[in-house]
């Protein structure tokens, strides 16, 4: 069944259920492992595709499910809680801006790149297609982007200017760009996905101080290691809380609701996956073994569209130009 | 896991009522400096609880016939949010309103409803909570006092110490022990109501390390109690106590507590006209962090509206916004230090330490972080 269908409803349930199932179908660690050493990505992508949640911001009179960014937030979420190795997320946000544009939206995945050039995009390495925001433009990058040599990361850069070499790629200018819209809705994305995985890693992390035996009990007993899993799930919550504040609002988010979901998110991101490792141990830091799929994401996309210095910066300067009191700033400043 | 916790908005209803009590609290706020304001829910007047209760701000959640509003656990959100925004002086009327009330509507026989509840929404009663003593801190269940049936009701002997408002209270709601040994643990322990100025009650305040007397310890010395000084049923008096916890945890008092000290400090670098790169960055992680308790704090008034008693998401709120309260002191700390060329005035210097030196509670009063953080582990399914 497709996103589009008009029998699938508006509960936000309907969505989610089908598309956890997919996820959980197509991104097995094995797939995950086999795009991230180089296979092919579009077999995955053609079930994704087929799927019509690619078009779940665009607009229901252009095709689309015409899903809000709330309604969106879940779906972000549980491509964060299944490590996805595909910008299933970003192809939704390139998608509706290009619709929103008027632009004709190119088959495949879509990577958003929102830093200099010569910084890491993620997922760019798979993509035939990045999104941008420059001098107040969008712009549709054709490309092929350079491998950035860290070994599993599917993060690309692109070095050579566009139409210095036959045939390097072309850049189309879409239209002008809704300023910061594109950085917006990558960062909240981004806090998303940082809020599903680091859901994951809690659950795994529980679950394996639950089973490991150390001292003849196992090791979830330790008031110690207990102490540090409460802060752990404290993060989780938090982090889950700061991205769903971020969609709940209007789209794109506002700068006030985009720094506050990435940099709640991005601090505890370092902190969740020290965590995890620490209570797994050595076997956590295998290859072999799938927190790595987890934590490596967490670090990537923690400093990806700004960290939370990044975003602090930003919402502290907002800030400082308001004469309310901080709980009237951020009572007004946030959807909630 | 604690997916129970999610996004609710303040109904527009209660929103409707944040005008009349700001009016109200910045009223109080104006009167006073920031280092008296910082003493957030610390702060005693009872003209200022009776005003609010003469205003109907106080018992809001009681029902009519009892002199509430009949309002739900959003509207009391709104209305503390704005008292402690402002730092105004709430101390008065803060646990009966929060806490004592709700227990007394709950398990309180008619009669002890139609006493004290009326009473408590004027704003008159100051309670406090006996439940630490010397030999009990966050080992609750080992409590030694005893009231012993009489003819008559109740006789009581025994200390309770650390009791905030014990040294201006009118009652005492106590956890005391009705029956067997300090072995028996959570069994054996009920609630009574203890008139603080009835013969045989000694209270001496106790001050603090900024100077304060919030606190008192008090003695019990064969003081006799009527038969309807008990609360609730005999013997449940662990039950109860631990029902009360989740309205004691998850409020904004928990995240809200360094926020004049925060204002202040922004105040005074609008003024200086301040904004290298590093300041910054702590206003927008005070801000983003602000922002987040305050939505997990609305996330457990939800569950409380539908009447739910979220502990363990309450502990994971509470511990997460005395982090950041305790956090904040230390930060601006640094910040203004690491520019002694800028002059500030005593007021935010006497607020910084002020709030410096009385954080450490934060993490003390309403459950420890450490036993808090246990709470949450067995919440995650750790044994």
């Amino acid at each position: 069944m497709r996103v589009g269908d008009k029998d699938m409803g508006n509960d936000m349930n309907e969505f989610l259920e089908p598309f956890q199932r997919l996820l959980e179908q197509l991104f097995t660690p094995e797939a995950i492992r086999a795009v991230e050493q180089g296979g092919p990505v579009d077999p995955l992508w053609q079930d994704i595709s087929s799927s019509g949640f690619l078009d779940a911001l665009v607009p229901e009179q252009q095709g689309g499910a015409g899903l809000t960014l709330a309604d969106v937030q879940p779906l972000w979420q549980a491509l964060g809680y299944h490590a996805s190795p595909l910008p299933v997320g970003e192809t939704m946000i390139a998608r509706a801006l290009l619709a929103a544009a008027g632009a004709a939206i190119p088959d495949g995945p879509i990577a958003l790149a929102t830093g200099a050039r010569g910084r890491a995009v993620p997922y760019a390495l798979i993509v035939q297609h990045v999104l941008m925001e420059l001098d107040g433009q969008l712009i549709l990058e054709s490309a092929t982007y350079d491998d950035i040599g860290v070994p599993g990361s599917l993060a690309a850069v692109r070095l050579q200017p566009i139409g210095a070499q036959a045939g390097y790629g072309s850049a189309e200018v879409i239209g002008t760009a809704d300023q910061g819209a594109l950085h917006h809705l990558s960062a909240t994305l981004r806090a998303s996905l940082i809020a599903g995985a680091g859901q994951r890693l809690t659950e795994m992390t529980a679950a394996y101080a639950n089973e490991r035996v150390q001292f003849g009990k196992p090791i979830g007993r330790q008031q110690a290691l207990q102490q540090n899993m409460a802060v752990m799930a404290e993060d989780m919550v938090a982090s889950r809380m700061a991205a769903e504040l971020a969609c709940a609002g209007a789209m794109p988010p506002t700068l006030a609701a985009a720094a506050t979901a990435k940099s709640i998110t991005s601090r505890a991101a370092a902190r969740i996956a020290a965590t995890a490792h620490a209570v797994h141990g050595a076997i956590g830091i295998s290859e072999q073994y799938d927190l790595q799929l987890f934590t490596r994401r967490l670090h990537e996309w923690r400093l990806a569209d700004g960290s939370e210095s990044y975003w602090n910066r930003l919402l502290g300067q907002q800030r400082l130009k308001s004469s309310s009191g901080s709980v009237d700033y951020v009572r007004k400043s946030l959807p909630f | 896991m604690f997916d129970n916790l999610s996004l609710a908005q303040v109904p527009a209803e209660d929103e409707a009522l944040r005008p009349a009590i700001r009016a109200l609290a910045e009223q109080a706020a104006t009167a006073a400096s920031a280092d008296i304001r910082s003493r957030s829910w610390s702060g005693f007047s009872r003209e200022f609880s009776q005003l609010l209760g003469s205003r109907g701000f106080v018992g809001l959640t009681l029902p009519k016939q009892y002199g509430g509003a009949e309002k739900g656990a959003f509207a009391r959100f709104v209305v503390v949010e704005e008292l402690l925004a402002v730092g105004a002086p709430v101390a008065a009327h803060w646990i009966a309103d929060r806490q004592s009330a709700p227990l007394i509507l709950h398990y309180g026989t008619e009669a002890q409803r139609e006493y004290f509840l009326p009473r408590i929404c004027r704003g008159e009663l100051v309670f406090c909570i006996g439940m630490s003593e010397p030999g009990s801190g966050s080992d609750l269940a080992s409590v030694r006092s005893r009231a012993e049936r009489t003819d008559k009701g109740w006789r009581l002997n025994g200390q309770k110490i650390w009791t905030t408002n014990g040294a201006h209270g009118d009652y005492m709601i106590a956890l005391l022990r009705t029956s067997g040994t300090v072995d028996d643990r959570q069994k054996g322990l009920s609630q009574l109501i203890v008139d603080l100025k009835a013969p045989g009650v000694t209270v001496r305040p106790i001050t603090d390390l900024t100077g304060d007397a919030h606190f008192a310890e008090i003695f019990f010395d064969d003081v006799e109690l009527p038969e309807d000084a008990l609360i609730g049923e005999e013997g449940q008096g662990w039950q109860q106590v631990t029902a009360e916890l989740a309205f004691e945890r998850s409020g904004s008092e928990r995240i809200y507590s360094s926020v004049v000290l925060l204002d202040a400090w922004i105040k005074h670098l609008q003024m200086v006209g301040r904004d290298d790169s590093a300041t910054l960055a702590l206003v927008g992680d005070f801000t983003a962090r602000l922002g987040v308790l305050r939505a997990m704090s609305l996330a457990c008034t939800a569950r409380l509206a539908r009447g739910e008693s979220p502990v363990v998401e309450a502990s994971l709120v509470k511990d997460l916004g005395t982090s950041f309260e305790q956090e904040l002191p230390v930060a601006i700390g640094d910040n203004l230090a690491s520019y002694p060329e800028e002059a500030i005035g005593a007021e935010l210097y006497q607020t910084l330490l002020y709030v410096t030196h009385i954080a450490p509670s934060f993490s003390l009063r309403g459950g420890t972080r450490e036993i808090l953080r246990g709470i949450i582990a067995r919440g995650m399914g750790l044994r």
